[in-house]
């Protein structure tokens, strides 16, 4: 998988959550016997993707599919359980913290919810400050506030607001203000982590065209988390839809949505309500999700699919390329058993 | 005929230090038997308050200050709190966004359905379990007898939603407010919801106000829609004809700014610049004016009433 071009490649990563708790919390009785028993959340199990330069690549899946896990194993916010992340060549997922220093300048990030990524006893500037401050302890005062003014131009924040605190800003202001900060120290890669979920429709509209300004006018890669799939048919070029941990198709937005391969995919998209259409025929999905702490054998989706057999229980599909370049981890669709 | 239910000239103010702020101003609509309505906007626009004051919930130091509610011809309005309880939850019943907070953790399903069944009615335990239980079925809950010794932990949020469905249909009320009944929820859990409102909607033949933001949602179920901002319905019709043809600027720039409706991928959406004015600063005239493109100096002078735009629709706009 290692393409051209390729900024950031993510190599069988898991991680997993021991959610057991203390020594006490573990103990249980068997048989009549006390044993210990972990209890860990697979959150993230056996994905590998590539990010090519210059490129949106959108992660999308229902909540708890582990979606947000990886993002924050790519910026080494949670260390891998096992699996490898290389960015530009280097593997960053083992490095020190001194070592990680120059790879933060250049991966930055945009969390979801504006009112809790702000410090709230920072001002603007404070907030604005600090990342370049660090980074760059060379820089001038005059030189830091040149930069400040820039970055805060670029993203439609007033400047004369820049003494003023988060409290005094509505949620699209200060997802700006987020992404402001994520700018100031111009980075190459940009995992953002639903950023526009917490707003409202005009505003989201507001904040998405900012995004994709951002991208252009700074030859930005994203690595963009969310579950809104309107909004990643809008903004993508690949697209990578998650399912409890594993991935389950990998394609390019416009095939991904005009030929969905993986049954889930095909669920997930005909659940998109559309303004001004009268709901197609929604594809059922059985059941609900299984809980990532006892995964299914085998495929973890066989549970819910119409298409699911003896092998779908047993054995795990692998992530298999079709002829038009789409990733699909299924064993129907391999042995063209999918009804389209 | 009189109509199921008829909101008129509603306006509702709450009580701050510094003064009363007008959350909802003047708002007005019909719903019949079997009906479904939308009332959208964006946080802060009054849809729920609105849902919230037709059943007299707005509490303190909100009040209702101008207007009337009739439900099936009676003034439910002027209503005492003992009177208003016959209806609330009765004949009219709410779900509300977050079907954690909505059920109480320390009951079983069963005792809080058995609860609410016994509120409202003269009725013994087991009479009201088989209520329960028929209604758990009908909401499609599988082993529903299981369901009601069960706590509402050990369910998913799906299936709470479905539990406080089943409970508001009860009593077998006329109408439904959902307020955002679905935003908590995952896509597909979204959409195996609403098609369950629609279907009981039509087989009990129920009414429903569905109170949310996404215009795909209420695009799918509802027959009318009711626009709001800052406090106002700013256009109101078929909610076919509003979602193809819409009159209010607002409205225009609303349906456009989601993503895949006009806009093909990767260009700029149409987006409306600025934000909903807070209910303590709203702009003279029409509140949307500092946003609109259209806008003329009439605008910034008087506010609009709600006219006959054509097509059905009635819209709050001078210029249309």
């Amino acid at each position: 998988m290692n393409e051209e071009n390729t900024i950031l490649s993510i190599k069988n990563v898991v991680k997993h959550f021991d959610i057991s708790g203390g020594f006490l919390d573990q103990l249980r009785f068997k048989n009549g016997r006390i044993v210990l028993e972990k209890i860990t959340v697979k959150a993230v199990n056996d994905v590998s993707l590539f990010v090519k330069k210059g490129e949106t690549l959108s992660v999308v899946g229902e909540s708890g599919c582990g979606k947000s896990t990886l993002a924050r194993v790519v910026l080494g916010l949670y260390p891998p359980d096992s699996g490898e992340i290389h960015y530009g060549g280097t593997r960053i997922d083992n490095l020190s913290h001194e070592q990680m220093l120059p790879f933060r300048k250049k991966i930055q990030m945009i969390f979801q919810d504006p009112y809790a990524s702000l410090n709230p006893r920072k001002t603007v500037q404070q907030t604005l400050e600090e990342p370049l401050r660090f980074h760059h302890p060379e820089l001038s005062s005059n030189k830091i506030n040149d930069k400040i003014d820039q970055v805060m131009e670029q993203v439609g924040v007033d400047q004369a607001w820049i003494k003023r605190y988060p409290h005094e800003f509505s949620g699209g202001q200060r997802q700006r203000i987020s992404i402001a900060r994520g700018l100031i120290l111009d980075p190459e890669f940009i995992v953002a982590d639903e950023p526009v979920s917490a707003l409202d429709v005009s505003i989201q509209a507001q904040i998405l065209n900012l995004l994709m300004k951002a991208g252009r006018e700074r030859d930005l890669t994203y690595l963009f988390i969310t579950h809104d799939l309107s909004v990643v048919r809008h903004i993508s070029t690949r697209v990578a839809v998650m399912y409890l941990g594993t991935l389950c198709e990998l394609a390019k937005a416009e095939d991904l949505f005009a030929n969905p391969c993986h049954p889930y995919t095909k669920a997930l998209l005909s659940a998109i309500p559309v303004v001004g259409e009268k709901r197609a025929k929604q594809i059922k999905l059985k059941g609900e999700v299984p809980t990532p702490v006892n995964l299914p054998t085998g495929c973890v989706f066989h549970a819910r699919c119409v298409y699911a057999n003896e092998r779908c229980i047993n054995q795990v599909p692998a992530l298999l390329t079709q002829d038009n370049g789409t990733c699909v981890a299924c064993h129907a669709v391999e042995e063209n058993r999918v009804i389209s | 005929m009189s109509h199921l239910l008829e909101v008129q000239d509603l306006e509702v103010k709450f009580a701050l230090r510094f003064g009363d702020i007008t959350a909802i101003d003047g708002v007005s609509f019909v719903l019949d038997k079997g009906e479904k309505l939308g009332l959208v906007g964006e946080s802060g626009a009054g849809k729920s308050v609105t849902g919230f004051s037709i059943i007299n919930l707005i509490s303190k130091p909100g009040y209702i200050s101008k207007g009337k509610i009739f439900f099936k011809g009676n003034e439910i309005s002027s209503y005492s709190d003992e009177k208003m309880r016959k209806i609330r939850g009765n004949r009219i019943s709410m779900i509300f966004q977050d079907p954690m907070m909505t059920l109480n953790p320390v009951f079983t399903i069963g005792f809080q359905m058995v609860e609410t069944l016994q509120a409202h009615r003269k009725i013994s335990k087991a009479d009201a379990r088989d209520i329960a239980l028929e209604k758990l079925k009908k909401v499609h809950i599988p082993s529903p007898a299981q369901r009601l010794s069960q706590y509402p932990h050990e369910l998913s949020g799906g299936m709470r939603q479905r539990i406080i469905i089943a409970i508001s249909l009860l009593t077998e009320p006329a109408i439904i407010i959902a307020d955002e009944p679905t935003t908590a929820l995952d896509v597909t859990i979204q959409a195996e919801i609403m098609d369950l409102l629609q279907e009981l909607c039509e087989s009990d033949n129920m009414a429903l106000i569905l109170i949310t933001h996404d215009l795909g949602v209420v695009s799918q179920v509802t027959e009318k829609i009711a626009v709001m901002y800052a406090g106002k319905i700013i256009e109101y019709g078929s909610t076919d004809q509003v979602v193809k043809n819409p009159i209010h600027p607002y409205t225009e720039g609303l349906i456009k700014s989601i993503p895949g409706t006009v806009i093909k991928p990767g260009e700029d959406l149409v987006q409306i610049p600025g934000m909903m004015p807070t209910l303590t600063n709203i702009p003279p005239g029409c509140a949307f004016n500092p946003r609109c493109y259209l806008k003329e100096a009439i605008c910034t002078t008087k506010t609009p009433e709600l006219k006959d735009a054509g097509n059905g629709i009635l819209a709050a706009c001078h210029l249309k």
